[in-house]
């Protein structure tokens, strides 16, 4: 008798790999009961009839994830290390192009650590397999990017002010509540909320707008490693997009009852994602010597196009509508940059970044940038400014401004239709009453009263005499802030710093 | 009113290097009626209804294996959905 040669055995196909090594693993339990093992997806109301409809078509395991995400690191170290060496920093446009990676240090990697933590725990707590390994990837990926963030931007500390406690600014310094509470608000949400705050209106919606243009924008400014780090972090990012998408796209799909639950979500999370980079706005436009696109054009391409007529088309099917006040965020965004910014301008003295007056060649681009709007604020608010300037001062509101309750951004927004209109909206509950920078604001304050009074205002808190005392420099020093860090940009140490650096290269030429 | 899935865009942003050109190329000669826009450090292509990938593309170009895993090296963003991400070809539309 002949045995037929063995014949080698086949390799396995993409999906197969995926499915042996993801779904495959998982097990029924049957010592302890369901909701035992995953006690958090209850109480939420989202209803799950079938974990294993959860797909990722990224079909990742852990073996590629490491070969890719290795790869990735040894690249940007790479660059790293060749700025460093090089003396990279001084082939930057300007000095004050720096202010954007400050307000980026102190805003952000914590934050990447907070989406860390919360995918962990999601990695362990969702029903799934295949959700628990996507969160597990997305976990990871967010711990790098907190470090690499970090590592890219220690090199600049060396050089220039406004770095050095990021860590301390994060927890106590106005301007970084604005992050901070959005990632909190997040973070003690359920798992589902979680997954469409974070994976799909911050991810999938909004987040081209914050990496994309503005790496871009480093990119255009000599800023080699900000430009590496943001695009190795945004080739995480599409995976993410991708979670975040298939979250919504699950839920829709398991049950028509979670239907209201998500569009609820949705309509909270896009207007507190969209306030949050406003803060974006105003450093794409005023902050990037060299800009690479207006806010407006960018939200154009990365919202109006994509999302709303791709994405929103899609979700029709399933009963979503676009979000309730996607249409104020669009009718600002010929606005947006400038409130915000004038805003940035008058506080300065009280932050860990400067700012300055758009100079001559940012006015024109300004103009062209925005002919309709451009002339309005700069009548009402720049020339003043600069009338200030030349006569020997500078600008800063002495007060404390208002801070709306749930964005908690200084009220410098408007009344949609009247750039020059401040709004206000106010709620009472129980007596007390809290104020809004929009409609967006107030109605995600107004259906969950109990937790959005219980906001960490850094306004009230310096009336409380929770901040150091009553007077600035009492705050200043409770902050950590040094000179330098903050206030005006033109005669800054920054600025002498790099004018002298520059003098001195070329007399040595 | 719904618009037809194939006729809405989708697209992707890739980092502009050396490494990426076959890519680029593969993605280039493999869909029709590309939009292409350059920006600092990255390129976007653009395209009505769907963007496909094909290994067997971007290997004839690149002159050595290349997995379809190897797209997360180049990718920034992207719009639409991954509706098939296979070892021989990857597919992004919009599903509805």
């Amino acid at each position: 008798m002949t045995v037929p040669a063995q014949k080698p055995a086949r390799k396995l196909s993409m999906k197969q790999r995926y499915t042996a090594l993801t779904h495959d693993l998982d097990w029924t339990p049957t010592y302890v009961t369901e909701e035992q093992i995953f006690p958090y997806t209850g109480f939420e109301g989202i209803k799950v009839h079938d974990w294993s409809k959860w797909e990722d078509p990224f079909r990742l395991t852990v073996e590629a994830y490491n070969k890719y995400q290795a790869e990735k690191d040894r690249r940007l170290y790479a660059v790293l290390d060749g700025f460093a060496q090089s003396q990279g920093q001084l082939g930057l446009t300007e000095a004050r192009y720096m202010n954007a990676m400050k307000i980026f240090i102190q805003g952000i990697p914590i934050h990447e650590y907070d989406a860390h933590r919360m995918f962990s725990n999601c990695a362990r707590y969702l029903n799934g397999p295949g959700a628990r390994f996507a969160a597990l990837c997305q976990s990871m990926d967010e711990l790098r990017h907190a470090q690499t963030e970090i590592h890219t931007l220690s090199h600049y500390n060396k050089y220039f002010d406004g770095m050095h406690d990021w860590h301390k600014w994060s927890d106590r310094v106005w301007y970084l509540s604005v992050p901070k509470s959005f990632f909190e608000d997040a973070m003690t949400a359920g798992p589902f909320e979680w997954l469409i705050a974070i994976g799909f209106s911050f991810e999938y919606l909004l987040t081209n707008l914050l990496f994309v243009p503005f790496m871009s924008g480093a990119a255009f400014n000599g800023d080699l490693p900000t430009m590496t780090f943001g695009f190795s972090a945004q080739s995480d990012e599409s995976r993410h997009m991708t979670l975040g998408l298939e979250a919504i796209k699950f839920m829709l799909e398991q049950d028509e009852a979670n239907l209201p639950i998500v569009q609820g979500w949705l309509d909270k999370w896009f207007w507190r994602g969209y306030r949050l980079i406003a803060l974006v706005a105003g450093m794409m436009d005023y902050m990037l010597p060299k800009r690479v696109m207006s806010w407006k054009e960018a939200f154009e391409l990365y919202f109006e196009e994509q999302m709303m007529n791709g994405l929103f088309k899609d979700l029709e099917y399933y009963g979503i509508k676009p979000p309730r006040d996607v249409q104020w965020a669009i009718d600002e965004k010929e606005i947006l940059s400038h409130q915000v910014y004038w805003v940035l301008y008058q506080y300065s003295h009280a932050a860990a970044f400067q700012t300055t007056i758009p100079n001559e060649e940012d006015q024109k681009w300004l103009m062209e940038a925005y002919p309709d709007t451009w002339p309005v604020f700069k009548a009402a608010v720049w020339d003043k400014a600069q009338r200030v300037m030349d006569s020997g001062g500078r600008y800063f509101n002495p007060g404390l401004p208002q801070l709306c309750t749930v964005c908690q951004i200084p009220m410098g927004f408007t009344e949609p239709g009247n750039p020059l209109q401040q709004c206000q909206r106010q709620s009472v509950y129980e007596g007390e009453r809290y104020d809004f920078c929009s409609d967006g604001c107030q109605s995600i304050f107004d259906n969950e009263p109990v937790k959005y009074r219980q906001s960490w205002l850094p306004v009230h808190q310096i009336f409380q005499g929770n901040c150091g005392g009553p007077t600035l420099p009492d705050v200043a020093a409770w902050y950590g802030l040094q000179p330098g860090d903050g206030a005006e940009y033109l005669g800054s140490p920054d600025n002498l710093n790099w004018l002298a650096w520059h003098g001195q290269a070329v007399k040595e030429a | 009113m719904t618009v037809a899935a194939g006729s809405r865009p989708v697209g992707i942003d890739l980092q502009e290097n050396e490494e990426n050109r076959a890519l680029v190329e593969a993605i280039e000669a493999d869909n029709d009626d590309l939009t292409i826009r350059h920006m600092p450090g990255l390129i976007r292509l653009t395209k009505n209804g769907s963007l496909v990938i094909n290994q067997a593309s971007v290997e004839a170009r690149l002159g050595r294996p290349w997995e379809t895993h190897e797209l997360q090296m180049a990718i920034v963003t992207y719009f639409g959905e991954f509706v098939e991400w296979d070892d021989d070809q990857i597919v992004i539309a919009w599903n509805h």
